[in-house]
């Protein structure tokens, strides 16, 4: 059996970025990943970045993904690729498949960055074709550039339905209406004045009463909520759409650590139950770090760092890095993670943050 | 329905086709593209039939994790349209159910 210093399962933002701190502190690491191409997400992202000038604001989410990439080439980082995960047994022994062979890999620490998966949403319809997540409309037009569809319905006023609703626009898709079940937009406000600009009403308090088509989505019902979020008859109005992209969040791609017995708690601002963890990203299961979507559904930029902080506590684990040259760099990925988190926004996200990592705490001290 | 022109991407640079056969009928493919975006191209966005009803089903997930995208591809089933890459010759058919015959 192959072995090594860490194995890292997911190959996005967080995994990538863990990947290169390891190898910088002079470990062996291994990534893996069961898509085709490295990146993660990264590259269906074109906007450009928020924050500050370290977390390389005003970039493009792709051009991050290619300076990535270049890092885990110059350092040497061994990425598999078309190798999904499916199992880790006995401790710290990943079991994956690639060229329809199984394959084992024994690592001394395991980081899991597996990312999130988009939510869906039931309404009468919503299996016909034409009805699809926000992401793979965007990884249609922005990856594989190629329109999903005409004209668009976007259900939910979060920053993936107001970005994706304004790159179908970009595409050169006509975007009818957004639709948002809360009385206000949920996502930042330049995002939704950018869409209103382009003449996309925004139907807040609205929900979809049913999608119709023959074989695939050709008209949409949509109607008014009242302030309990109960259908309002005689509100209906039936749009003309062909595709009907639905943002209503994301879950964290938890299986793995569920099934080797990490411990959860459940916050709702991170996307429901997220593995506990304590500040070095280390989850109740030593030597087992959790980094990005999994631990807490936020934003790539947030993802790279946890990833980086991941890496840094699993290399000083292995003494890698000394205590004191650890708690720098570590210190140095806080700082930064707290800006991310910070304003109106990030806030909530912070609180949760700690929430999580306090919970983690509880345990321990018990 | 290929987007051409794009204000951030620039104009598209791919320039080789391979032709892959759906329900028997040739496609022009770009190289390297995957079987979804082929397909969604042309306009096609019905991929399978649901086992019990027989309803359509299509791209839901796009990155391969939902599965609804699965097609019979060079004869075998299940196959997630969304990440496998075209290839000169491929066969691409419709999934009924479990895509193992008629059913």
């Amino acid at each position: 059996m192959k072995e090594t210093q860490v194995v890292i399962v997911g190959g996005g933002p967080a995994g990538l970025a863990a990947g290169i701190e390891i190898a910088k502190s002079g470990g062996q690491v291994t990534v893996l990943d069961e898509n085709k191409k490295p990146g993660g997400q990264l590259f269906k992202q074109i906007h450009k970045f928020f924050g500050s000038r370290e977390h390389l604001a005003g970039t493009r989410g792709y051009e991050i993904g290619t300076k990535l990439l270049e890092e885990t080439k110059e350092l040497g980082v061994d990425v598999i690729l078309d190798a999904p995960v499916y199992g880790i047994f006995e401790g710290k022994t990943v079991v994956y498949s690639k060229d329809g062979k199984q394959h084992q890999i024994k690592g001394d620490k395991i980081i899991l960055a597996t990312g999130a998966t988009e939510n869906t949403l039931a309404f009468p319809g919503s299996d016909l074709p034409g009805v699809m997540g926000a992401g793979a409309a965007q990884t249609m037009i922005n990856v594989n550039r190629v329109l999903p569809g005409k004209k668009v319905l976007m259900v939910g006023s979060g920053n993936v339905g107001l970005i994706v609703s304004y790159q179908l626009m970009q595409a050169g898709a006509d975007v009818v209406g957004l639709v948002e079940a809360a009385p206000n937009v949920s996502g930042y406000g330049v995002h939704a004045s950018k869409i209103s600009r382009g003449g996309v009403p925004i139907y807040t308090s609205h929900t979809v009463k049913r999608a119709m088509g023959d074989g695939e989505v050709s008209k949409v019902e949509i109607c008014e909520l009242d302030e309990r979020f109960q259908m309002i008859e005689g509100t209906e109005k039936i749009l003309d759409v062909d595709t009907i992209c639905i943002a209503v969040g994301l879950s964290p791609m938890s299986e793995i650590a569920w099934t080797i017995g990490c411990d959860f708690t459940f916050i709702p601002t991170f996307g429901g139950h997220v593995p506990k963890h304590n500040e070095n990203m280390e989850s109740t299961i030593s030597g087992i770090y959790v980094s990005g979507d999994i631990s807490g559904v936020e934003e790539a930029s947030s993802a790279m760092e946890e990833g980086r902080l991941a890496g840094i506590a699993a290399s000083e684990s292995l003494g890698l890095y000394s205590e004191e040259k650890a708690k720098e760099l570590k210190g140095q990925v806080w700082n930064r993670l707290n800006t991310l988190r910070d304003g109106e926004f990030g806030e909530k996200r912070k609180q949760s943050k700690n929430v999580q990592i306090s919970r983690y705490m509880e345990d321990a001290n018990e | 329905m290929r987007v051409v022109n794009h204000p951030i991407l620039g104009e598209e640079e791919r320039k080789e086709y391979v032709t892959i056969y759906y329900n028997g009928k040739p496609l022009n493919a770009m190289a390297g593209e995957t079987i979804a975006a082929t397909l969604m191209s042309a306009g096609i966005r019905k991929f399978r039939k649901t086992p019990k009803y027989k309803r359509d089903r299509g791209v839901y997930c796009g990155i391969g994790r939902c599965t609804d995208c699965v097609m019979v591809v060079n004869g075998k089933p299940n196959v997630r349209t969304c990440v496998t890459p075209v290839e000169e010759g491929m066969s691409v058919e419709t999934q009924i159910g479990y895509g193992k015959g008629e059913e």
